[in-house]
């Protein structure tokens, strides 16, 4: 018999938070509370709330058809990072009552059962205290202690609102999993063949041999079988706490300029990225989260071509702050002082700074050479200066994307940021009605009003037809009808029609080449009533 | 570059001699000038010194094609003050896109801005500011010296190397309501170390740049 228990795997203790998804979105505040809302992913429903449940909404259901039943649900999409982000406080908590804790995936992790029953004294008890601790952060919770990890899982899945902990005896796993169906494994070749079989619980398929299991459905099949008989294979590997490398600061009462906010926080800085340097690692990405007195928060994502220094981290904070449009009644004096309230004027005092280290690397792979570092280094810290004096947006690096409108096709990223995914190939696609080379040298950044008039000084349209009414015979650069410039050379209408289904990207407008009386030649642009230069060729 | 170890030959006499006046003038003396586009080159023979500021009026292209050499050879080129800087216009010059920067608007702090980026940067292409006073300008022109950088000054510029003026477009392949413009000729006029001289340039005439030949030395 003593035997027997040593070959028997540890009994688990497994906590299920049912519909994660939903509760980490609602935690994020990127669900409401109360309403019926769903977790989207991939077009169906991955998560719903009780609320929408009642209206009859389940997992796997289309979204179409979920808001068929229920009108006012509201939706958000899956998104894997803020299930775990969410899931790492709740897990923490855990472990201060049950430590040991092996996360399984965001909504599940499993416990040794043995130390917590016997602190607790009895499984009941331990799970009760699992249970308390999920509560206190507001989260439901159910529990599941079982022989193997799998039958803990099953155990907790079938517990119900009212009794939210179930625990199987010792040696009665392998009964109670065998009602259920094969689906449960989690392989779904597996399940579709063995229901083909005629194998349709997991009891029918734990009374078969092993051996026939091995050599009819190899090793997958074995741990599938070893699972459906109430003997886990794996066992529970207790995760290392993570240490915290990101700070936080509060500020009592909060701060409303830019400057005192920057110098408080720079002790803050410091300690973030020594904090991450004592890991051996270099922050790359980084994401600050910003509370004010009002109760708005503003996150940010920032990146970096090296790694974040102190004062690069304080800077991200200027520039975030900066980026926020300031509330004009807080300006007394309209900025007479030294770019204090006019450029640091805040919106509303800032009571809490957070930094959240999103990319980090190894600092080996930053080291400095022996010899210095070259010229890119070099250039970084010129340009990060000129950041540091300007903003972040001041300094850009061009390229080439896709688009119709010469300005559109000019994409600006601020030095420092990567180029967003995807440009690259936009730019190569064929864009019919692109401009043939060579192209102008001046684009404009905004359309400037232009008139171009015939020989009756009436204004040059096209009919409904896209044909041109009279040929042009004056350009006016500066709008003024009165000074006007021959037109020399030209040619258009090229017309240019996009996204008519859109109304807020859609173009409907005619491009013209043409060469005035000065020798200048321009890139003109008729959008309905109105003539527009969009570039020069000078 | 040594003197002790040259020959007597006059023209290794006259580089050692050449390089002996640029030390003292407080530059490198093994320093070479940055090349220019193969239709540029009869304007500038020499390629764009380090070091000095060139003043050009009137024509962007004409400024993309001078910043295209050095970006070609695979140095870092700056643009400032320039927010309808036309991207590819610039890249069909082969200016280097990845090793192109551009501060579009600079605002109030013009000068230390471009002597940030000539810290840098090897050429810096900037409109000339509203006015500059004379001892900004040779302040900013020591700097420029000093770190060795070229600067292009769309506009005029007070103490400039060489002043490059547009006087007139010529374009063909454009006619009355048909055509597309296909090349851009340019009326020069350029005033160079006090000799002015015309000229006519096709810009689209700028194939792969033979960088031997213009990296001969001031």
């Amino acid at each position: 018999m003593m035997l027997f228990q040593l070959e028997t795997p540890v009994r688990a203790l497994v906590t299920w938070f049912p519909d994660w998804p939903l509760v980490a979105a609602r935690l994020a505040d990127a669900l409401p509370p109360v309403v019926p809302a769903a977790v989207i992913g991939q077009g169906v429903i991955a998560a719903c709330s009780a609320e929408a449940r009642a209206e009859g909404v389940v997992r796997g259901l289309r979204l179409r058809e979920a808001q068929t039943r229920c009108p006012e649900l509201v939706v958000c999409a899956v998104d894997p990072v803020r299930d775990a982000r969410e899931f790492e406080p709740v897990v923490s908590s855990l472990e201060e009552r049950t430590p040991g804790v092996e996360v399984l995936r965001p909504g599940l992790c499993a416990t040794r059962a043995r130390g917590a029953s016997r602190y607790y004294g009895g499984e009941e008890a331990a799970a009760g205290a699992v249970l308390e601790a999920a509560d206190r952060l507001g989260v439901e919770a159910r529990v599941g202690i079982a022989d193997s990890v799998f039958a803990a899982e099953q155990a907790a899945r079938s517990t119900s609102e009212l009794s939210a902990v179930l625990v199987l005896p010792p040696g009665s796993s392998r009964d109670f999993l065998a009602p259920f169906p094969v689906e449960v494994l989690g392989q779904p070749k597996l399940a579709s063949l063995l229901k083909r079989l005629g194998i349709l619980t997991l009891g029918n398929f734990a009374d078969l041999p092993a051996a026939d299991v091995r050599s009819r459905f190899g090793a997958a099949g074995v741990t599938a079988h070893a699972l459906a008989s109430g003997q886990d294979p794996r066992t529970v590997v207790p995760r290392t706490p993570p240490r915290k490398l990101d700070q936080r600061v509060e500020f009592e009462p909060g701060l409303d300029r830019v400057d005192q906010l920057a110098f408080q926080l720079r002790a803050t800085a410091d300690a973030f990225v020594a904090g991450v340097q004592a890991e051996g690692l270099v922050c790359t990405e980084l994401r600050v989260l910003i509370t004010d007195e009002a109760g708005s928060r503003s996150e940010r994502t920032w990146g970096h071509p090296r790694h974040f220094t102190p004062s690069d981290v304080v800077d991200r904070v200027r520039w975030q702050l900066q980026s926020q449009p300031p509330v004009n009644s807080r300006m007394p004096d309209g900025g007479t002082h030294d770019g204090g309230v006019a450029r640091g004027g805040l919106s509303s005092p800032v009571t809490r700074v957070e930094f959240v280290p999103v990319r980090v690397d190894s600092i080996a792979h930053h080291g400095r050479a022996l010899f210095g570092d070259g010229a890119e280094e070099q250039i970084h810290h010129g340009l990060s200066r000129i950041q540091s004096m300007l903003g972040h947006e001041a300094v850009v690096v061009p390229a080439i994307s896709g688009g119709r409108l010469l300005a559109e096709r000019r994409r600006l990223v601020p030095w420092g940021d990567s180029l967003p995914a995807g440009a690259p190939a936009l730019a190569s696609r064929p864009w019919p009605g692109r401009i043939p080379d060579p192209q102008p040298a001046t684009v404009f950044a905004s359309l400037v009003p232009v008139l171009l008039l015939d020989a009756n000084r009436e204004k040059v349209l096209t009919d409904h037809r896209g044909g041109l009414l009279a040929p042009p015979r004056w350009f006016c650069p500066g709008g003024d009808p009165a000074r006007g410039r021959l037109v020399v050379q030209w040619a258009g209408p090229w017309p240019l029609r996009q996204r008519w289904w859109d109304a807020d990207h859609r173009l409907e407008a005619d491009r013209f080449q043409l060469v005035d009386g000065t020798g200048e030649a321009w890139l003109l642009l008729l959008d309905g009533q109105n003539w527009w230069a969009e570039a020069r060729y000078d | 570059m040594s003197s002790r170890l040259s020959s007597a030959s006059p023209a290794s006499l006259r580089d050692d001699l050449q390089a002996q006046i640029h030390l003292m003038q407080g530059k490198r003396g093994s320093e070479r000038s940055l090349p220019v586009l193969p239709s540029l080159s009869r304007l500038l023979p020499g390629g764009l010194r380090p070091g000095a500021a060139y003043s050009i009026q009137g024509s962007m292209s004409l400024a993309m094609a001078l910043l295209a050499g050095p970006s070609r050879d695979g140095s870092w080129c700056g643009v400032a003050g320039l927010p309808d800087f036309g991207v590819e216009a610039a890249a069909g010059f082969g200016i280097a896109l990845d090793r192109l920067v551009l501060v579009p608007d600079p605002g109030t702090s013009w000068t230390p801005v471009i002597a940030a980026m000539a810290d840098v940067l090897s050429v810096v292409l900037a409109r000339a500011p509203e006015r500059v006073a004379p001892a900004e300008a040779a302040r900013l022109g020591a700097r420029l010296r000093e770190r060795s950088a070229v600067l292009l000054v769309l506009g005029p510029w007070p103490q400039s190397e060489a002043v490059l003026q547009v006087n007139g477009y010529e374009w063909s392949g454009l006619g009355e309501g048909h055509g597309h413009l296909t090349r851009q000729e340019l009326e020069l006029e350029v005033a160079l170390r006090g000799s002015s001289r015309r000229a006519s340039v096709d810009l689209a005439d700028s194939g792969p740049v033979g960088l031997s030949r213009h990296r001969m030395g001031a």
